[in-house]
């Protein structure tokens, strides 16, 4: 086989590792959508923020100590103890959890009935309050994070196309693990919004806010939940984002790639999510190894909105969204 | 006791239609006029034009114009960054390539080019709206800040990337360049912002302001009352690009002298831009203007509080910042979804009642 055309297969692979991640963002924001009609421009953030609270509470930092600091004077920067990263994601896991109530007490149930319009620029104030929160509380210098996830080559698979193909795959592990978890993910929330009691309050509560409010479904409560659930897909995505490029402040522009993916698949659809990420992946790939050169590199900024873009032009409603009817 | 209609008869058509029908208003804008152009020129020393008052103006264009795609036309756009990124390049490229023309003609040329490129990306806006459309506008600030860096003929094959304005001088007086007196580009861009300033106001009180605002209302609607939306949404689209085109040309070539491109208008600008007249209130010329003042001087004051008044360092003072600019955002959106503009408009209800109490 040509050169050529394996490099490319190989940029594939890594397109799709790579929409794989893309999807987990978009994940969450699928997830608030549905069920609160918000469009949660801070999900980037929340996760930046899980990724920076996980190393903060892992290695004992203490918060906002800068700021203290400053006021008091003293110089205090660390409890001293180093947690296994078990104990320190459950302790992450419950303050996303207290951050989802703390958002839906003193923010948006402010705000039902406001337009969509106006829900959205909230979460992009959210997004900038919630990023100097983090750096106020854990510093804003780039930390790493290790919990564990293996990294580097996939040895096996480079063996195995080796001897297949003469060329060997460059696959990194934490790809791999990050579509395993990904895979995982999607089969718990999807099973979650089937088969219990919560699940189907929530979905019913995504179809129609007053009929969920009649049957006696709390909204308050289905709200916080699914604020939750998006705090722990962005406690993932921030993790294993941060264990392949460090926990720092381009994270949560990963919020600004999520973007494209969801209009691609449309802004209520969980599969549509995972297609559209993976469309968004292979597709920047291999359009930045195939027409990138000719053009002066870097299109991976741009590449996904405008496919996005062209491609809404066509279908306004996305991949899997439902399809707008507009009435007077 | 001064706020009243009382006492002030229009005799004519011309007098009745009047931008401000109240005669205290009237005075108070003349005021303001002969303050901004006869007064703060003699004052204003190198610190107040470049820290406040420069800034403030050309922030006060952009946010006009972002005023009426988003808040009279409803379109929501995430792309001023890039826009602005239009003007400024389109301004240098005139400034380099048409030296013995006027500046002041370069920025008006700059700012019907960006409405060109504006309108243009404007176009899918007839195809899909709300957030959809918010993203697809990042496609152009996306696409626009790549495009700047990566073609060397936008910034005249300069080594650093860099574009860099060269001395220019009006009627004698330098206005760009590193030379330029703090007096003359204030003047500059006040001259530009009153100029806008009574478009924007005459445009969007006339007929095609409301069919910008029977649009944003509901365009389905609007189209059956006789609204044409492809003329509405684009005449929007282009009349807003013009203003930014125009605070990108100032931004670039009298306030900053040299910019690189993903720095000056990268997405934070667009998002600042939005911050601005969220604050100040969608749909309202008057808050433009509030909430580009405010977002200029919150800044500032975090900085002199902490940093001048407390000796905080200054990336606390900057995480500061993130922290109370996002919590205003909320808090206004929950307390006062209209911005400043709304309680300029609740003082002066009170203000013509005053002293009775209804």
């Amino acid at each position: 086989m040509p050169d050529k055309f394996l490099f490319a297969m190989e940029v594939m692979l890594n397109g799709l590792m790579a929409g794989v991640l893309y999807s987990l963002v978009a994940l969450g924001f699928v997830l608030i959508f549905k069920a609160s009609g918000i469009f949660n421009y801070a999900q980037g953030v929340m996760a930046l923020f899980a990724a920076l609270t996980l190393v903060g509470i892992k290695d004992g930092q203490i918060p906002f100590a800068h700021l203290i600091n400053a006021i008091f004077g003293t110089n205090i920067h660390h409890f001293g103890w180093h947690l296994p990263a078990f104990v320190a994601i459950i302790f992450t896991v419950i303050v996303m959890i207290g951050f989802a109530w703390l958002v839906q007490r003193f923010i948006f149930r402010h705000l039902v009935n406001q337009e969509p319009i106006i829900l959205f620029m909230a979460t992009i104030g959210l997004a900038y309050f919630l990023e100097g929160v983090g750096d106020l509380m854990w510093g804003s210098d780039i930390k790493k994070l290790d919990v564990g996830i293996p990294k580097g080559m996939n040895e096996t698979i480079e063996l195995l196309t080796y001897n297949r193909f003469g060329y060997g795959f460059f696959i990194d592990n934490l790809d791999i693990f990050a579509t395993f978890l990904a895979v995982i993910l999607v089969t718990v929330l999807v099973g979650f919004s089937q088969y219990t009691k919560q699940g189907r309050a929530l979905r019913a509560v995504a179809d129609d806010h007053q009929a969920a409010l009649s049957v006696g479904i709390s909204l308050g409560y289905i709200w916080v939940l699914v604020w939750s659930i998006a705090g722990v897909v962005a406690l993932v995505a921030g993790t294993v984002w941060g264990a392949k490029s460090g926990v720092q402040f381009s994270l949560s522009l990963i919020a600004l790639k999520a973007l494209p993916v969801l209009m691609l698949g449309g802004f209520t659809s969980i599969p549509g999510a995972i297609v559209g990420g993976l469309i968004i992946g292979v597709g920047e790939k291999l359009f930045e190894f195939l027409v990138g050169p000719m053009i002066g590199g870097a299109t991976e900024n741009w590449f996904a909105y405008v496919l996005a873009l062209v491609f809404l032009v066509f279908r306004p409603q996305g991949l899997f969204g439902e399809r707008i009817i507009e009435r007077v | 006791m001064l706020y009243r209609e009382a006492g002030d008869f229009s005799t004519s058509y011309t007098a009745d239609s009047q931008t401000f029908p109240i005669r205290f208003d009237r005075y108070r804008y003349y005021f303001i006029l002969v303050v901004a152009f006869l007064v703060i020129p003699f004052f204003v020393n190198d610190y107040w034009a470049n820290a406040i008052l420069v800034p403030f103006l050309i922030y006060s264009i952009a946010a006009i114009g972002l005023n009426i795609l988003t808040g009279y036309c409803g379109q929501v756009s995430l792309g001023t960054g890039g826009f602005m990124a239009v003007g400024a390049y389109s301004f240098y490229k005139l400034m380099t390539a048409f030296p013995e023309i006027s500046i002041m003609l370069h920025v008006l040329l700059s700012g019907c080019i960006t409405a060109a490129v504006v309108t243009l990306f404007g176009l899918p806006s007839l195809r899909i709206k709300g957030f959809y459309l918010a993203v697809a506008t990042l496609a152009a600030q996306f696409f626009l800040v790549w495009m700047f860096n990566k073609v060397p003929w936008f910034y005249n094959y300069s080594m650093t990337g860099m574009i860099g304005s060269p001395e220019r001088t009006v009627l004698g007086i330098v206005v760009t360049g590193p030379n330029t007196d703090a007096w003359a580009k204030y003047f500059v861009c006040l001259i530009f912002v009153t100029l806008c300033g009574i478009i924007a106001r005459n445009l969007t009180r006339g007929s095609v302001g409301r069919k910008w605002m029977a649009i944003r209302d509901m365009d389905i609607a609007a189209e059956i009352i006789g609204v044409n939306p492809l003329k509405a949404k684009l005449s929007a689209f282009a009349v807003s690009g013009f203003f930014i085109g125009i605070a990108g040309a100032l931004y670039f070539g009298v306030f900053l002298g040299a910019v690189e491109v993903t720095e000056a208008f990268g997405i934070e600008k667009s998002f600042m831009v939005l911050f601005m007249i969220i604050i100040g209130g969608l749909g309202s010329i008057f808050g433009s203007f509030a909430g580009a003042a405010f977002m200029v001087l919150l800044p500032v004051l975090l900085k002199n509080v902490f940093v001048g008044g407390l000796g905080w360092p200054t990336d606390l003072a900057a995480h500061l910042y993130f922290v109370i600019a996002g919590g205003l955002i909320i808090m206004f959106l929950i307390l006062e979804p209209h911005g400043l503009a709304q309680l300029w408009r609740l003082a002066k209800e009170k203000l013509r009642l005053w002293p009775f109490p209804h």
